[in-house]
This record gives structure tokens, C-alpha cells and sequence, in this order.
């Protein structure tokens, strides 16, 4: 399994709250609330998204809430990973949980940026930032939770069991 | 090598004599809950699942409390969804109108959870019930889901800070100074994927209000789970409040801790979270002159009995300032009536605040007091994040209820020995 696409960067502590604001939890319709992802820290992301794309932050991405909402909203609006220096541990595991793919890596959090083109290996956890030529080695899931995402979440992953 | 607080009770409900930091384990489950934001979703999850059959209808409580009474005609389809999946499945422990309270004070003032308890709940909060001595965290809805569907969450066994509190707080110095002390000093990621554990004879000062803020906010500071052991303080409150059984774990004498850090209570001051978040706190004494547009004194980290009792004291005789929107929020119905019967309600009436039935409402920006650009709140809640109340361009600065009573009186964030002339 492979991710290639534009970065979209952000910093610190991006927390669930500017990721999908609780003013549209009113709804959990995937492609509603991919309308309004990120609106509040960066209003033109949905303009600019296109599928595939990746997202990368430094640390604590995903903090605050335990709104599933959030890793949604940012599956459904096309972004095929998110790299970050490390994640908020209810984010971390929603994300596992609907199958939305991310990678802890410090080194690529810090140096990569905005609109640069990366390309994703999940098998191996390598990096590959085309645009700069750079590559990184990111952490591997343990065992039990690449099966958890192979099943493409939870859910499946129970049902099979 | 022993185990922390946490560990033992993780330990105990995978079924093993031992586990250690890092290990992944399945768990059994006390309680699965969740809210009228996330039950939906996991409702939907729940639909996916080979079998429809809810096993453990007494450990699911939902709770309908986020932005109740239904907010709009959106969030009414939502409401609509759990109401009739909760009567359809008799899920026991069902909360809506004329019931519910906040779920995190809830639960606890029903007796769902006691000391030695394996809880989840699809909010983010749940880690409330630490302060019983409970290992409970928040999870998302799908996590929900599958603790509805199987009784059971996997967990990665976390390692822990102590925190060895010392010394009687002052006046004015609450659970909520000591939680907003602590996120200043190790950040909003300090305490990531680790339990943040309580321990020192400073606790025997904490009332269970105290302890339910603090550990409520140890997701403030990244943390898995925030707890507490278990005191005579403790035991009356689940005696007063719950008939299950409890049980008490202690952390064994040569537990490893990542890290220690001992705090003096009584060298606190209250202390105020800057915008846009709980790791940037402030003493009172280093404030500046702050003005405010609104004050919200309530949330499941501060609507309790106790914080209402603070905010009367500092309130009554006084009139809010002109201009300045206060509004108080019970947690519970009990805590309501409590409340009313105390006289605490028409205190903060004539004082100018309004009083709203239960709700977490504007702590999320959801309803009930939502900010516009450019206008202030100093709030009782958990969060300041960019946005939280409302505009983007509005600020939330979190405090203690007596620091927000006080600042209701003066406009401005305030000392509550300033106004009461202390």
C-alpha cells in the first residue's frame, strides 16, 4: 500500500476543535463534514485539497476531543496520511480504528513543508519527500494494530476474528 | 519490578497477574459510554457488526447532555437516532431530558462507576473517574462500538507520572488551580499516552469535587488516565452514592514511574490558562488587566456542588458587572435542586447571572453562550483551544469557579480576595 500526493503543513497541539469545529457536529455525514475540515486554522484547505494528498505536523496532532468526527472529516476529505512528530492518543487510535493511515516520524515532521510532493510506503514505513529528495524511516505499527488497519479498522477487524 | 495504580487495575480485567508499560492487552469492561455527539456514530458502527446483539446492557450508559435540549433540527435527527436505538435495545442507563446531567458528573452521582472500575466512553473526558480510583479514558465512537458489541477495549499498558502533592491549599486554591498548575508545568502533551497518578497526603484537603477536576483535565496534559487512590473520602462518596461493590487497588511500593514531581498545595495561587491553550497558565497575581465580555461557571470540570457553593460565596450581595454575561450551569438535576434548595440559584439571580438547566453547551461552543470576534470569556471549563466558544477570533481563558465569580463582579479577570476584601 502506497501514498502519494501535496503536503498540506501544520504545527503544534493541532487540537479536534480546528480540525472539525463542534458547530458542524450537529451532522456525521463523512462528505459534510469534509466541507468544513480544518476551517478554523486554515480556511482555504478544502479549496486546495485533492485526493491523495498528505498531511504533515509537529507534535500532539489530533488533541483535545474524542470526536471520531475529526479523523473522518480529514479521510473524507481525500488526504491518504497523516505524518506527524506524534499523535494525541485518542486521535491516534480513531484513526486506527476507521482505517485512516498515519505515521509518527519526527525528523520528516520537522523538515518536510507545505506543497511539497511525498510519496508513502506503508509496508516498509519509508518516507520520500520527491520534491526535496530527502527519505525517512517512520515508526512501525506494532503487529496487532497493522491487522486492525489491514481490516481497514475495527469493526472488520472484529468481525473476521 | 511492581506495578502503578493503573497497571494492577488493567491487569486485573485482562485476566493476568502482571502487566507492564507497553504491553498491548485486551480488557473487560465496568461501563461503555457515550454522548449524543459520538453515540450516533457508533450507532452506526454498531450496524456493521456480524451480530446486532447488545450483550451487556447494564455497562452501556448513553447520555444525551452535549447540546440538550436539542439544539437544532440536525442535532434533533441525532438525538432522535439514540433515543430510539437506546429504547429499542433497552440500554439501562439512558439519560435525555428531565434525567440527564453532564455525563462525567452524572455517572458518578448515579453510582454507574466505583473505585477499581475498567471504563471507556466516547469523550474525551471520561477520565473524571479516576477520582474514584476507577482506570476509565476517552476513546472515539468505533472504540465505543466494539465495547458495546464485545464488553471488552484493547489498551497499550501505559507507563505513569507521580505527582506527590504536599501541604493544605489556600483560600482560594481548588482542584482546578492544582490541574491548571500542573498542565503549565509539564504541557498539553506532557503526560502523552501515560497516567498521570495522585498520590500524597496533601489529597486528604481535596474534596471529591476536587479530585473529579483534576482528574478530569489529565487529557488536558495528553494523558491516558488522571487517578487517585483511594481515601475515606473516597469510601463515603460511594457509599453515599452507589450500591456495587467496589474494589481498591494500590500501587505497589517498587512501581516505576517515568517521572516524579512534588508539588507544595499550599505555595499554589489560582492560577488562569491564557488563550489558546490549558498549558499557557498564569497566577492570578500575573494576570494584567484582562476585561471580559461573558463568564461560564459549570461543565463537567466545574459544575458540581462545591463550585457553585464558591461562586454564591464571592457572588452574593454583589451585582455583576454591567455589561458582562454570567452564566451558571448546574452539571446535574441533583445538583440543580441542591442548589435551588441551598438558596445557591437565587443568589447568582439577583447578582444578574443567569442559571441554565443542565448542559455542556457553550464549554464546546455547542449552544447556550457562544462568543462573537473579539469577545472574551473567562470559563470553569477544560479547553481555550482557537474557536472553542465560538468566532475564531474569540478567547476563552480558564479558571477556578471563585476566579470566575470574582471576575463576573469586577469585569475583569479577578482575585476573588480582591473582591470579597480579603
Amino acid at each position: 500500500m502506497k501514498a502519494h500526493g501535496v503536503v498540506h503543513k501544520y504545527g503544534d497541539n493541532v487540537d479536534t476543535d480546528v480540525i472539525i469545529p463542534a458547530r458542524y457536529l450537529n451532522s456525521s455525514d463523512p462528505a459534510e463534514l469534509a466541507k468544513n475540515c480544518m476551517e478554523d486554522i486554515d480556511p482555504d484547505f478544502v479549496k486546495r485539497v485533492k485526493v491523495g494528498d498528505i498531511m504533515v505536523a509537529n507534535k500532539n496532532f489530533g488533541c483535545g476531543s474524542s470526536r471520531e468526527h475529526a479523523p473522518i472529516a480529514i479521510k473524507a476529505s481525500g488526504i491518504s496520511c497523516v505524518i506527524a512528530e506524534t499523535f494525541a492518543r485518542i486521535f491516534y487510535r480513531n484513526a486506527i480504528n476507521i482505517g485512516l493511515p498515519i505515521i509518527e516520524c519526527k525528523e520528516a515532521a520537522e523538515e518536510i513543508e507545505a506543497g511539497d510532493e511525498v510519496e508513502i510506503d506503508f509496508d516498509s514505513g519509508m518516507i520520500y519527500d520527491r520534491t526535496k529528495g530527502t527519505e525517512y524511516k517512520g515508526q512501525a505499527f506494532p503487529p496487532f494494530m497493522q491487522e486492525i488497519i489491514k481490516a481497514e479498522g475495527l469493526v472488520n477487524y472484529i468481525n473476521h476474528k | 519490578m511492581g506495578m502503578t495504580m493503573t497497571q494492577k487495575i488493567l491487569a486485573a480485567h485482562a485476566g493476568l497477574d502482571v502487566v507492564e508499560a507497553g504491553q498491548l492487552i485486551e480488557a473487560n469492561l465496568d461501563m461503555v459510554l457515550g454522548n449524543d455527539v459520538t453515540t450516533p456514530v457508533a450507532i452506526h458502527e454498531m450496524e456493521k457488526f456480524n451480530t446486532q446483539e447488545v450483550l451487556y446492557k447494564d455497562k452501556i450508559a448513553m447520555v444525551l447532555e452535549h447540546i440538550t435540549p436539542n439544539k437544532d433540527s440536525n442535532s434533533a435527527e441525532h438525538f432522535k437516532s439514540v433515543r430510539e436505538y437506546a429504547n429499542s435495545h433497552n440500554i439501562t442507563n439512558f439519560f435525555d431530558v428531565g434525567e440527564v446531567g453532564i455525563e462525567h458528573a452524572l455517572l458518578p452521582e448515579k453510582g454507574l462507576v466505583v473505585a477499581g472500575d475498567a471504563v471507556i466512553g466516547a469523550d474525551s473526558h471520561t477520565c473524571t473517574y479516576g477520582a474514584l480510583g476507577a482506570f476509565s479514558t476517552g476513546v472515539g465512537s468505533t472504540d465505543m462500538a466494539a465495547g458495546m458489541a464485545t464488553g471488552k477495549a484493547w489498551f497499550k499498558v501505559p507507563s505513569a507520572i507521580q505527582f506527590v502533592l504536599t501541604g493544605k491549599p489556600a483560600k482560594w486554591v481548588s482542584g482546578k488551580d492544582i490541574i491548571l498548575h500542573i498542565i503549565g508545568m509539564i504541557g498539553v502533551d506532557g503526560a502523552l499516552y501515560k497516567s498521570m497518578e495522585f498520590v500524597g497526603d496533601g489529597i486528604q484537603y481535596l474534596s471529591m469535587d476536587d479530585r473529579f477536576s483534576m482528574a478530569n483535565m489529565a487529557i488536558e496534559a495528553g494523558g491516558k488516565n488522571g487517578i487517585f487512590p483511594v481515601d475515606d473520602i473516597t469510601i463515603e462518596y460511594l457509599k453515599e452514592h452507589s450500591v456495587r461493590e467496589y474494589k481498591v487497588y494500590e500501587a505497589d511500593e517498587d512501581a516505576v514511574y517515568d517521572e516524579t514531581y512534588t508539588i507544595d498545595l499550599s505555595q499554589l495561587k489560582p492560577t488562569v490558562a491564557f488563550p489558546h491553550l490549558p498549558e499557557n497558565t498564569r497566577t492570578i497575581d500575573n494576570v494584567g488587566d484582562i476585561k471580559i465580555d461573558q463568564v461560564v461557571i459549570g461543565s463537567c470540570t466545574n459544575g458540581h456542588i462545591t463550585d457553585l457553593r464558591i461562586a454564591a460565596e464571592i457572588m452574593k450581595g454583589r451585582k455583576v458587572a454591567k455589561g458582562i454575561r454570567v452564566i451558571i450551569i448546574p452539571a446535574t438535576q441533583a445538583i440543580y435542586l441542591q442548589a435551588m434548595e441551598e438558596g445557591l440559584l437565587k443568589t447568582f439571580i439577583e447578582a444578574g447571572a443567569i442559571v441554565s438547566t443542565p448542559t455542556c453547551g457553550p464549554c464546546l461552543g455547542g449552544h447556550m453562550g457562544i462568543l462573537a470576534a473579539g469577545e472574551r470569556a473567562v470559563a470553569t471549563t477544560n479547553r481555550n483551544f482557537v474557536g472553542r466558544m465560538g468566532h475564531v477570533e474569540s478567547e476563552v481563558y480558564l479558571a477556578s469557579p471563585a476566579v470566575a465569580a470574582a471576575s463576573a463582579i469586577t469585569g475583569k479577570i479577578s482575585c476573588p480576595c480582591e473582591v470579597m476584601g480579603e
